[in-house]
């Protein structure tokens, strides 16, 4: 894995593709480095960043990558605030500034186990790449609130879903349906992204059944790199640790909970 | 464009804000030819205490209308380790050209520190001046005085006390780091010089507060795990300006200029209002390699 370019980059918008109540957004990024299934890169308009909602947003916005393909990275967004809003936004032939790939990825499951992928809403971004990298077969489970967001099941291939209100798939949570699996499965391992409250359910789920679980957390970020300390997550046994370099991948042992700030938006 | 800044050759006047760089964390990331084109002239360290420092709880940041309120709470792991290891390195970054011509010039190490007591701050100035790496020591003056509770360089008398206390302790340059949360910061600067500072920098952030999001509990709760935080980014530039003008104007010794700084026109200000250094934090947050732009942008006329 090679290090990130040092200084943001302008990229130009290839496409924006809607995926039920998601944007999927593909940047030409021809100079970029090959991710690794976990990263993310720090991103904002070059125009029009800022004198939105409350005159902002101001602080670029810490985004998954999605995948990274023939020199194009995918990013997967979802209208939440100011700045994902911006970002849901622009057209093609617009241009962005990224700064990456960050942090550390995912790691490949150990010799005999076989992964378990459990997305939630927009955090199912960081699998797309996974499910690409990991190259063989997989169990993939997928939690959306409903059928429109479901529709974000179809950018990985042979998703189980679940909807909070039952208009699509197993009517019921993510972790009700890893439950099941980890009953008959004591060989997997499990890579979780989405919203806190999931992330914390599938860790305590996966702690209890001695199941290793890789969790990809989310927090508001002012630099991405390190400098500000402003993303941290309390770690198991005291102190704190960086998302943005300590993470965003961090292993469920390290936690003792996971934040309730640290998840993707539910 | 070289300057000489308290007996320190500098490639150029632009160096980052205390804690808004991480040289290490920035090596991990960008790799080690980082260290052969570093963006600034100086490396300011974060604040360094003499027992190491969790940091706050969080949420730590608030985005604002061109700003941030940041609440981190100077983790650190305090001065021993700071000198076994990172010290070692922090030496030997060479900065980035910004004019043709010459060797890359070496990035001298300004260590920040930081003590509630008279002690404390004795013993960090002590263990800075034994370390032949550290170049000059910036003195962070926004901490409570542990009797008073009030910020020590809140007061000019007690700031004058505690800088005098301590000048004798190093014959290295010593930068006092001016509070902006205060009646009158030409005071403020004014004593510094009087009790012996080379040189001071300012502005740090404006004490700022979030509440969490209304959820019909009362009473609201606040956003930041330390309660309060401080204001930066471009929202402050223009009071960064004033009172940098303000202490221009009050003392002899050299002004390092912050506040809001994202251009070399922005940094023009500063240095046109009579600092000679300015120093940029927040906006390499959005953009690490901005120091080098904003250097260039001054050579160019």
């Amino acid at each position: 894995m090679s290090a990130a370019p040092f200084g943001r980059r302008a990229l130009t918008v290839a496409s924006v593709e809607q995926v039920g109540a998601y944007h999927l957004l593909e940047l030409a990024d021809p100079d970029g480095p090959e991710p690794r299934a976990g990263q993310f890169a720090m991103l904002a308009c070059t125009e029009e960043w800022g004198g939105g909602q409350d005159e902002r947003p101001f602080l670029p916005r810490a985004i998954s990558i999605a995948r990274h393909r023939g020199g194009r990275a995918q990013f997967l967004l979802e209208a939440v605030g100011p700045g994902s809003a911006r970002l849901c936004a622009v057209k093609e032939g617009e241009s962005v500034w990224a700064l990456g790939p960050l942090g550390n990825g995912f790691t490949a499951p150990a010799e005999g186990r076989s992964p378990i992928l459990v997305g939630g809403g927009v955090g199912i971004a960081p699998l797309m790449i996974l499910q690409d990298q990991l190259a063989g077969a997989c169990t993939v489970l997928l939690g959306f609130r409903g059928s429109n967001h479901a529709a974000g099941a179809g950018l990985l291939t042979g998703a189980q879903v679940a909807t909070d209100d039952g208009s699509a798939g197993h009517h019921g949570t993510v972790t009700e349906m890893l439950e099941r699996e980890l009953a008959g499965d004591r060989k997997a391992e499990v890579y979780a992204c989405g919203p806190a409250g999931m992330l914390e359910s599938v860790r305590a789920l996966c702690e209890r059944s001695g199941t290793p679980v890789q969790l990809a957390l989310e927090a508001p970020m002012a630099c991405g790199f390190g400098a500000c300390y402003g993303c941290v997550v309390p770690r198991r046994g005291g102190g704190y640790l960086r998302v943005c370099v300590e993470g965003p991948v961090i292993s469920g042992s390290e936690l003792a909970a996971v934040d309730e700030h640290a998840g993707a938006p539910a | 464009m070289s300057i000489d800044f308290c007996g320190l050759k500098l490639a150029h006047p632009v160096i980052n804000g205390s804690g808004t760089f991480d040289a290490i964390a920035a090596g991990d990331v960008f790799g080690s030819a980082l260290r052969e084109s570093f963006p600034f002239a100086a490396y300011v360290s974060k604040t360094i205490t003499v027992k190491a420092r969790a940091g706050n709880p969080p949420p730590r940041l608030w985005e604002t209308g061109a700003g941030m309120i940041n609440s981190i709470g100077l983790p650190n792991k305090g001065v021993d380790a700071y000198m076994r290891d990172d010290l070692p390195r922090l030496t030997g970054l060479r900065c980035a050209e910004v004019q043709d011509g010459g060797p890359p010039a070496p990035v001298p190490v300004i260590t920040n520190v930081m003590g509630s007591t008279v002690q404390e701050i004795s013993h960090l100035l002590g263990a800075c001046d034994a370390a032949p790496e550290i170049e000059a020591i910036e003195l962070n003056v926004s901490c409570p005085n542990v009797k008073t509770g009030l910020d020590i360089g809140a007061d000019p008398a007690q700031l004058r006390e505690v800088v005098q206390a301590v000048r004798p302790l190093t014959a290295k340059p010593l930068i006092v780091k001016l509070t902006p949360n205060t009646a009158d910061v030409s005071l403020c600067a004014r004593a510094a010089q009087d009790a012996g500072a080379d040189a001071v920098s300012l502005i740090n952030t404006l004490r700022a507060m979030a509440l969490a999001p209304a959820d019909g509990a009362t009473p609201r709760t606040r956003w930041l795990g330390g309660g309060t935080g401080g204001l930066s980014g471009p929202a402050i530039r223009a009071v960064a300006l004033a009172q940098v003008a303000a202490v221009a104007g009050a003392v002899g010794i050299p002004v390092i200029g912050m506040g809001g700084v994202q251009s070399a026109a922005h940094a023009r200000d500063l240095l046109d209002a009579g600092a000679t250094l300015v120093a940029v934090g927040t906006e390499s947050f959005r953009d690490p390699a901005v120091g080098t732009r904003i250097a260039r942008g001054l050579c160019t006329p």
